[in-house]
């Protein structure tokens, strides 16, 4: 049996399906997983993403701390609330995880790391916090939801008194504030508007029955793989992991090689792919056949060589299939996926697939 | 908890049959396959008129989740198939004892043992796992 966030017994109520993800017993889906995704889509849906690690780094160097450690540059944030998605790396280049990390006071940042890799990174900054004087603490006590769809704010703030519902609603994207016990963002990974919300554990059961009554839908985990894959979002130990870098993973937006002085760790590595030109890309992929992609099925590229696909679904949206690729640098827009023994003729295309609801990819084949 | 009718017969690898009593028989995949799969996205199905051996591979059902071989319970002579399914694969989630049928098969006079489990059979081993 996994770990149980503070919903479980909800989500059994509701008649959720389980699957364990990284360690945890989750929810895939309530019912429909394409009606779940579509409710994002076109209004509102509420996933439980508490198994995700909250971890708060306190102390007067913090700063300096996750400079080193980030290959993007907490140095960029300088408005409180602020948030900066960030690989951090390992000293070949390797992604150790990808997160979230938001700027609250000059001796206050928080971090939101994957439920799998979350023992991993608490060691890993824990051996180096020391030396800075930062504290860290992992925040077990609060819960996650993540309320996304173009209704979601909307409808969140339905639940707040007025003067409380003004603030999050006046909140830009990609920055947070603290409204009482909660801790709203607007943020997400479904490439739809919304928020993320961190609450004390025992709220969370009765937030989200009032956000259904809000017509807000219970989502599962099958349903954000969805949107996050629609939006073009790399699955941290799908789409890159410690043998990969951000330069080859669709991820070179996210580092920070200004100011050319930051040394951060990973950055020699980096440096060096860099020079020579990194040799594979993470490409989007939209299969015409009526098949679909999966992780690990063999990209051909004649001439070229082989790569190999890192996430593959059902787009409910473009109702046909899409996924990510790792495939050699030279690839250009046309490729073949090897599904079930057969070569099938894919199209490589530019991320995201969908944003805000609306295609962004030609349904046109050729 | 899934739906199992009594009188249907099952396979190990979740399959249903119902027989027509003219030599005929309906083939489909049960309530709890489609459960575990979640939602269909592709029906792959067999040519009319292909002769299947019993434990053929004969269709593929797609969902999100995953691919899965249907294996054909019975031999026989591939009647019909359900096209439907081609467009709204969701009838297998939504009904899969009725309009999310596969395919009909015109069976060998020969079956005699075919190993196929009774309702009560099958409702033990779904519980299982």
């Amino acid at each position: 049996m996994g770990r149980h966030t503070c919903l479980f017994d909800l989500h059994v109520a509701q008649g959720a399906r389980l699957i364990d993800f990284g360690g945890w017993d989750m929810p895939v889906a309530y019912g429909s997983q394409i009606e779940e995704h579509h409710a994002v889509r076109r209004a509102a849906g509420v996933f439980d993403v508490s198994h995700m690690g909250i971890v708060d780094l306190r102390g007067a160097r913090c700063r300096e701390l996750l400079r080193g450690l980030l290959a993007n540059d907490v140095g960029r944030l300088n408005l409180p609330g602020k948030a900066l998605y960030s690989c951090m790396l390992n000293p070949q280049g390797g992604v150790i995880d990808d997160l979230i990390v938001y700027y609250l006071d000059d001796d206050f940042f928080r971090m939101v790391v994957n439920a799998g890799t979350r023992d991993k990174d608490l060691a890993w900054i824990g051996g180096r916090a020391a030396a800075f004087e930062v504290k860290l603490q992992l925040r077990p006590d609060l819960a996650m939801l993540a309320i996304q769809g173009p209704q979601a704010r909307e409808r969140s703030a339905a639940l707040l008194t007025a003067e409380a519902a003004w603030s999050v609603l006046e909140l830009q994207p990609f920055f947070g504030t603290q409204i009482g016990e909660w801790f709203v963002a607007r943020t997400g990974y479904t490439g739809e508007d919304g928020f993320e919300i961190m609450l004390p554990g025992e709220q969370a059961a009765s937030v989200w029955q009032r956000l259904n009554a809000a017509g807000v839908q219970s989502c599962g985990l099958g349903a954000r793989d969805t949107l996050r894959l629609e939006a073009g979002m790399n699955l941290y130990g799908n789409d890159m992991d410690e043998q990969t870098n951000p330069l080859e993973s669709g991820l070179a937006w996210t580092v920070a090689f200004d100011p050319a002085g930051r040394e951060f760790i990973g950055r020699p590595a980096l440096e060096a792919v860099r020079a020579h030109g990194p040799e594979r890309k993470l490409v989007g992929l939209v299969l015409d056949e009526r098949a679909v992609l999966r992780s690990h099925q063999r990209v051909l590229v004649p001439g070229v060589g082989e790569g190999e696909v890192t996430s593959g679904t059902f787009s409910p949206t473009l109702e046909r299939s899409i996924g990510l690729a790792r495939v050699p640098v030279a690839t250009g827009l046309a490729v073949q996926v090897e599904v079930r023994g057969r070569p099938l003729p894919a199209r490589v295309v530019r991320v995201p697939f969908v944003r805000h609801g609306k295609p962004l990819i030609s349904l046109v084949s050729g | 908890m899934s739906n199992i009718p009594v009188d249907l017969q099952f396979t190990r690898s979740h399959e249903w049959v119902r027989r027509s009593g003219d030599g005929t028989a309906e083939i489909g995949i049960s309530d709890h396959a489609q459960q575990a799969l979640g939602d269909l996205v592709f029906v792959e199905l067999p040519e009319v008129g292909r002769v299947l051996g019993a434990g053929e591979s004969c269709a593929v059902v797609e969902s999100v989740k995953a691919a899965s071989d249907v294996y054909a319970p019975l031999a026989g002579t591939v009647l019909a198939v359900n096209d439907q399914l081609r467009h709204t694969p969701e009838l297998i989630n939504r009904d899969p004892y009725g309009g999310g049928w596969l395919l009909r098969l015109r069976l060998q006079p020969s079956d005699t043992d075919t190993g196929l489990l009774s309702a009560a059979d099958y409702g033990a081993l779904a519980a299982e796992g």
